[in-house]
């Protein structure tokens, strides 16, 4: 019977509940994507940090990786030490620069070019044809468009140019192997993987046996910390950052992104309080007499308390399922805007949709419809009868 | 002898309005014994709707008891009190007062909802009372959907929905005109023959002719307790009363 008059109540006064359902949904739809955003790039830079399992990184002392062109001289030497250590099961050597490749009329193409081991390599995914051998490279459909280059095909690159003469530096020939999609770059950033050997051969003898950057997977079991202190011990002039810590500091470097989700986040959820408080409260206000009589003919408070908390819940859940769906909308629409910032990695969403994201704003709004009932229920059960009654015939 | 439905000991209950005290009720003692059919008849603000909300449990007095079955009702807590209304006592009030978002069938189903009555249990009592009071075509129409008296009848129906031992009317015909009024006061002879003990308070003449037993008051207080004698009750003739 409860449930009868809350649905005859809301239904009642179509057009005000509406109009209250819709202002809940623009506020659960912020509400939705401030949680997705709090949390989305949190998830985004674990799960991008974390999919190639690696497990440490170690780059040039007192650096993160590429975080400046810094290198680690006599790579082959602290390469062999870390396989040495019973716990590293794999290390991958990155080496970053750039290439260039002839265009006509004399001009060039740049691109980021990246010396890996394509064997242990975790830096990109090959979608189409194969890994590099010698005299081969793989680029990302970014750089075969730029390029009007295709799988297979043969072409000239180098590691310097001189854009006064249009001249390349020490040009060399080699085969596309494959078509891949690099999992740290920006979509529309050109870049292309060969041998580390060939990529050191580019640099030239600035860039012999060196290398930007060694990616480190662990034995299952071993502990990330011990490898790290392990390997610190051992070559004094690396840094190494385990992916735990490098986790915990992009969480850090985030914070102002999870402070301003929280706090809008928390303006749409008062502001959804006060909708659906002064909506619930209007009505009470309006049916004083219809309650004094329920309580007169022995219907009891916690009865009419429940009715009103109802009332406010259904207008929040209706609200909140409505906004689930914008905000996800929206949270689409934002995350396509806030993606195409130069130089982030393809795949770093903002606005992550997690169930678990959902369930919060979903069970956040509930409390707050329940909430919102409160007062006015508490107003409409606890009134006095006899004089409501008295004014009502008055 | 048999406990009494209803017995008041000098009952005081003052109001503060606007800064003054309203004696709305001023030592006020009398007993209604079950089966009784009174009406309480005075003067606007001679305190009859406040002296039918102490009967009711609705409002306590400031001093003096109301016993309702035997019980204290100014001792009882909110809870035990609203029990007592919804089980003991039927209302019924002068502008009706049914829910309008529901059908006649489900306005005196809700008492019974209350109480905890089954559903086919409630809706076979409701149609039952519904027929009772000759609205057993008229039971999925709303109350904007039913004329004055109609929506009275439904009141009476869900009044009646919980068998109390007392049924008490505020002004029942004052909404009504006199045609769907006399209605009315047969239909509360009708409750009362049937065995319902009926307090009814009204300016309307000929409802309080059809009671057994008029009380009447003035500033508070009784001024007159008469009791009608069978054939005046029958007849409808209000002289023939012997007081006490």
């Amino acid at each position: 019977m409860i449930a009868r008059l809350v649905v005859a109540s809301l239904t009642g006064h179509r057009a005000r509940t509406l109009l209250a359902v819709a202002g809940v949904a623009v506020s659960a739809a912020l509400l939705l994507d401030m949680v997705m955003l709090s949390s989305g790039m949190r998830e985004s830079f674990r799960s991008l940090l974390t999919s190639r399992g690696f497990d440490l990184r170690v780059a040039p002392k007192g650096t993160l990786p590429f975080d400046t062109e810094a290198t680690i001289a006599d790579a082959t030497a602290a390469i062999a030490v870390l396989r040495a250590s019973p716990d590293i099961v794999a290390v991958a050597p990155v080496l970053g620069g750039t290439i260039h490749l002839p265009r006509a009329g004399g001009s060039a193409i740049s691109s980021v070019a990246l010396g890996v081991d394509p064997a242990a390599q975790g830096d990109y995914v090959l979608l189409d044809g194969r890994e590099p051998g010698d005299g081969e490279i793989v680029a990302n459909d970014a750089l075969l468009a730029a390029s009007g280059h295709h799988v297979g095909d043969s072409l000239t690159i180098a590691g310097g140019y001189d854009p006064q003469l249009r001249l390349l530096d020490a040009p060399r020939r080699v085969r596309i192997s494959g078509r891949v999609r690099f999992v740290y770059l920006a979509r529309d950033q050109r870049a292309a993987a060969m041998p580390l050997a060939a990529m050191q051969a580019l640099g030239g003898p600035t860039r012999r046996d060196r290398v930007s950057l060694m990616m480190i997977r662990a034995r299952s079991g071993a502990d990330a910390e011990a490898v790290r202190q392990w390997i610190a011990a051992r070559l004094p002039r690396v840094t190494a950052i385990s992916t735990a810590t490098a986790i915990a500091q992009v969480e850090q470097r985030l914070s102002y992104f999870r402070q301003l989700a929280f706090i809008l986040g928390s303006v749409s959820l008062v502001v959804g309080v006060l909708l659906v408080g002064t909506l619930v409260t209007v009505s009470v206000n309006e049916r004083i007499g219809e309650f004094a009589v329920l309580r007169a003919i022995g219907i009891a408070r916690s009865t009419i308390t429940a009715q009103i908390m109802l009332e406010g819940a259904v207008l929040m859940l209706a609200g909140a399922l409505l906004g689930l769906g914008l905000g996800l909308v929206t949270a689409r629409y934002l995350n396509a805007i806030l993606a195409s910032f130069p130089g982030l990695p393809q795949s770093i969403d903002f606005f992550l949709f997690q169930p678990r994201a959902a369930w919060t704003a979903l069970g956040l709004l509930a409390i707050a419809g329940v909430a919102a009932g409160a007062w006015p229920a508490w107003r409409g059960a606890s009134l006095p009868i006899a004089r409501v009654l008295r004014e009502e015939a008055a | 002898m048999s406990e009494p439905v209803l017995r008041l000991d000098a009952v005081e209950r003052t109001y503060h309005m606007g800064g003054e005290e309203v004696h709305a009720v001023r030592g006020v003692s009398l007993t209604i014994e079950s089966g009784e059919y009174v009406a309480i008849v005075g003067p606007s603000g001679c305190g009859k709707s406040t002296l039918l909300n102490l009967l009711g449990a609705i409002d306590r007095p400031d001093s003096g008891q109301v016993y309702l079955d035997g019980r204290d009702v100014g001792t009882l807590g909110d809870g035990e009190a609203t029990a007592l209304r919804l089980r003991r006592i039927g209302f019924v009030f002068q502008r009706f007062h049914l829910l309008a978002a529901l059908n006649a069938r489900e306005n005196v189903e809700l008492p019974m909802a209350e109480a905890g009555v089954g559903r086919a249990e409630r809706s076979a009592r409701a149609r039952e009372l519904l027929a009772y009071v000759g609205l057993a075509a008229r039971e999925k129409h709303r109350p904007p959907q039913l004329s004055g008296g109609e929506q009275q009848r439904v009141a009476i129906a869900r009044a009646l929905a919980n068998r109390p031992a007392l049924v008490l009317a505020d002004e029942p015909t004052g909404e009504l005109d006199a045609r769907t009024g006399g209605e009315i006061a047969s239909l509360f002879r009708r409750l009362n023959d049937d065995g319902t003990t009926l307090v009814v308070v009204t300016h309307d003449e000929d409802l309080a002719a059809a009671a057994k037993r008029t009380i009447h008051m003035r500033d508070g207080v009784v001024v007159r307790d008469e009791r009608a004698s069978p054939l005046s009750v029958a007849t409808g003739v209000p002289a023939a009363r012997s007081q006490r």
